[in-house]
């Protein structure tokens, strides 16, 4: 069986978001990117399925919607084991577009599972797993927090309010994953880095599609006011400060 | 890299090198990023949270973070893959060791395993030994060290008093003798042990397994720094080394030694960038958030100024340490193509010693100034134990003595640059006494000129010439006794590593300029400005103490005018440039030059 893990190229946490062209565009210049998190934990649980011989998954192929520039992204993915990655040459205007474009490239290949990260981190609008399952058709679960395959179906845990949910699923369906499907990503290894070049990398060219929206402007959150040390011993200027200027009392 | 003249160790000071021959870090590719990539996600995974615990020696977890690298093939970047390694290049294991470099006492585990832990059976091994040893070295599951220093034999290494003696039945050497400050001693499993055979004057080194019968192990030294790495002496009383384990052939080990030196040195360059820059990272996270008189202290000129010579100094540093680097792997094909007899990565540090004697002294110097500064810029906290530049600061100092102390190396730098002259591999004192001659009709004035490269690369020119004219009218006073005199040694050594610095400075800037264009690289021309600068005041002071420690009186006017010449530069506005450099990093809050 195959799986498929969705990719989404985003900046590296810790990036200071900058932007340009009057408050429309995010400022690239001198980003880190690297895998979406919730992608990344998807890519090691699929490697984890691949490597316990209980399981019948034989492969795991990558899948990402951006240009060139987000190789990188893609060779990390197989530098950590995913045996071979798909590129669909568009620009990912919003998650509609992206879910559009893994659909249609999708709706071709045999595969048992899709992993689609819960949201990923740079725009964080959780509507891609969501929407691809409905172009291709398919049941989706989402807020998956454990995936275990036995021979007859394969066992999801989801986290609810209060408890946790337990689902069975017949392949092939959409998994969209939070964090706990695994426990922390991989380092990819000198050899499998090593490995990656030679592995395939597929470019598609996109199908076509109109573009439905667009960034009217971004606004950064005001910056945080220095923080202040108040002496033990002064409890009421504490409590002064709480009631009368963060009013939170 | 076929069209590229080969750069003979020590030529650039009498040859002008050209920007696009240069390598420069902005030049790794996507791989080596990912490589770079892997050791930082180790580094912060799996050492950083455990920098306490390695630090109080915790049985067994260097060791077993040393596996942990190991899976991930970080043990093996430099060992051939026919070994199980990866047969990286020197620029890419320069990469590793920069990233590593920032993990402390991980960090000398580390580098000591994989650099003179390990190389020399590399080098020097039979088929037979690397066989039975670098495939269990590259995976982690045996560790290396190195056994050169004896109570007796410091600096001095050829004084070593261990001794070897072929056993009655030849199938045994018996080493006897003693062996300290020994890296990794506690837990290594395979030591490459230096000691002379029967009455030998030189060396020979052996590879001693930790489980042969004789072996002694001290408790662990109680250290300044570095704390978390196992250091110990070892005691070789009768110990059994079967005769196949000889590394290199009787004699063979002063040679070994060296020129594991030679690259331990170069590579002391890589791991000092990574500490450099988790300490400027230490120094402005604090800076951005302490605040005194109503502001924070990042936006005081004093603390600008720390915080830009420590980008400076890590810059520069890292300029020449990766131009050195590829200069040995390009020495590394040429030694390939032509069929060298010695292994062609030997040929090649030892053609590179005389820029890994450069690296070593000014980046150990560089990297000690950071973390002092690092305290300062803390203040009272910088005192504290519980602050992070504390272990920083302590951690450094060992830098500028071991893989030869400093002293050592400034002076080896000098000899070796002399003796290549001597022999005629590049025409040192030709150009030198050229030079000289040429006082006599030194123009009153400097020619201007206003194209920025051109002005910098005249500069660059020049402080050549005080170094040539220097070494000549040393060597000609001085004779054969100008090895007692290393007071003026010293001072040649620091004008010519301040030039290989500079140097390396300009062409890597240079070469970004063509790459970026010039609006995007100002930052960069600011740092080059603020060190040409006052490399020039750096060589104009070693000169003068040199001049009026030894230059007769008749000539010595003509000398002094010569100094004043050669090292007179533009004015640079240090003040506002060190702020443009300090406020780039204060932005970022992180170190991203």
């Amino acid at each position: 069986m195959k799986v498929i893990v969705c990719l989404g190229n985003v900046p590296d946490t810790t990036t200071k978001i900058k932007f340009v062209d009057d408050n429309k565009a995010f400022d690239t210049i001198g980003v880190q990117w690297i895998i979406n998190p919730w992608d990344e934990l998807a890519l090691t649980r699929a490697m984890e399925l691949k490597e316990d011989s209980r399981n019948t998954v034989d492969t795991v192929t990558v899948i990402t919607v951006g240009l060139k520039e987000v190789e990188p992204t893609i060779r990390k993915a197989l530098a950590i084991g995913a045996d071979d990655a798909i590129r669909i040459d568009a620009d990912p205007k919003d998650a509609y577009c992206v879910a559009f474009q893994l659909a249609e490239v999708l709706k071709k290949e045999d595969f048992g599972i899709v992993f689609s990260g819960i949201e990923s981190s740079d725009y964080n609008s959780a509507a891609v797993g969501g929407m691809l399952a409905e172009f291709l058709d398919l049941p989706s679960v989402s807020a998956v927090s454990s995936l275990q395959m036995d021979e007859s179906a394969v066992n999801l845990t989801r986290d609810i309010d209060g408890g946790r949910e337990v689902i069975s699923i017949q392949t092939p369906f959409v998994a969209i994953v939070q964090k706990g499907i695994a426990i922390e990503p991989r380092i990819p290894a000198m050899r499998g880095i090593m490995m990656a070049r030679k592995k395939p990398l597929n470019v598609v060219e996109p199908a076509e599609q109109e573009v439905l929206t667009g960034f009217s402007s971004f606004e950064l959150p005001k910056s945080k006011p220095p923080c202040k040390m108040i002496n033990p011993e002064n409890l009421k200027e504490l409590v002064d400060l709480l009631q009368n200027e963060a009013n939170v009392l | 890299m076929g069209k590229i003249e080969i750069v003979k160790g020590g030529e650039f000071i009498v040859k002008e090198t050209e920007a696009k021959d240069i390598f420069i870090p902005e030049e790794f590719d996507e791989e080596q990023r990912m490589i770079a990539q892997t050791c930082q996600d180790f580094l912060d995974t799996e050492v950083m949270p455990l920098l306490d615990r390695i630090d109080n020696q915790e049985e067994g977890l260097i060791r077993e973070l040393l596996n942990k690298a190991g899976e991930l093939g970080l043990l093996g970047i430099s060992l051939p893959e026919k070994y199980d390694g990866f047969g990286q290049s020197f620029v890419t294991s320069m990469l590793v060791c920069e990233i590593l470099g920032a993990g402390y006492s991980f960090a000398v585990a580390h580098s000591c395993h994989t650099g003179i832990g390990s190389l020399p059976i590399s080098f020097y091994g039979t088929e037979e030994q690397k066989q039975k040893y670098l495939p269990k070295l590259a995976s982690g599951e045996w560790v290396g060290a190195y056994c050169l220093t004896e109570p007796g034999a410091g600096s001095d290494a050829n004084a070593g008093k261990s001794k070897a003696v072929l056993s009655d039945d030849s199938k045994f050497y018996i080493l006897n003798g003693q062996k300290m400050w020994i890296t990794n001693s506690g837990f290594a499993d395979v030591f490459t042990v230096f000691a002379k055979i029967d009455n030998d004057r030189v060396l020979s080194a052996f590879i001693v397994e930790r489980d042969f019968p004789g072996l002694t192990f001290n408790p662990e030294e109680k250290k300044m720094g570095i704390k978390g790495s196992s250091t110990r002496q070892i005691f070789f009383n009768d110990c059994k080394v079967p005769v196949e384990n000889l590394l290199g052939g009787r004699g063979k080990g002063y040679r070994i030694a060296l020129n594991t030196l030679h690259m331990g040195r170069i590579k002391m360059g890589g791991n000092v960038l990574g500490a450099a820059k988790l300490t400027i990272n230490q120094s402005v996270n604090y800076a951005n958030e302490r605040r005194q008189f109503g502001t924070f202290i990042s936006n005081f000129g004093a603390i600008k100024y720390k915080l830009a010579e420590q980008v400076i100094k890590t810059f520069i540093t890292e300029s020449a340490v990766y131009r050195a680097s590829r200069n040995i792997d390009e020495a590394v094909e040429k030694n390939l193509e032509e069929g060298a007899e010695e292994k062609p990565l030997i040929v090649a540090f030892d053609q590179l010693a005389i820029e890994a004697a450069i690296l070593k002294v000014f980046a150990s110097e560089a990297l000690d100034y950071i973390v002092d500064e690092a305290v300062q810029i803390y203040g009272g906290m910088g005192y504290s134990a519980e602050m992070p530049v504390d272990r920083s600061y302590r951690d450094s100092r060992i830098n500028r003595i071991f893989e030869g102390t400093n002293e050592i190396n400034r002076l080896l730098l000098v000899d070796t640059l002399l003796k290549r002259g001597a022999k005629g591999e590049f025409d040192l004192y030709g150009e030198a006494e050229k030079v000289v001659k040429n006082l006599v009709d030194l123009p009153e004035e400097l020619e201007k000129l206003s194209d920025y490269y051109g002005k910098k690369k005249q500069y660059i020119k020049h402080f050549k010439k005080v170094a040539l004219f220097l070494i000549h009218i040393a060597s000609e006073k001085f004779e054969r006794q100008l090895v007692y005199e290393q007071e003026i040694l010293n001072n040649i050594a620091d004008i010519i590593m301040h030039i290989y610095i500079a140097e390396s400075t300009l062409l890597r800037i240079e070469k970004l300029e063509s790459m970026k264009g010039e609006e995007n690289i100002k930052i960069y021309r600011d740092i080059l400005d603020v060190f040409v600068y006052d490399a020039s005041g750096i060589i104009n002071k070693c000169g003068l103490d040199a001049i009026h420690s030894f230059a007769d009186r008749q000539d010595k006017d003509l000398l002094l005018k010569g100094i004043k010449y050669y090292t007179e530069v533009e004015g640079v506005n240090v003040k506002e440039a060190r702020r443009r450099i300090a406020d780039k990093l204060i932005e970022d809050n992180r170190y991203n030059f």
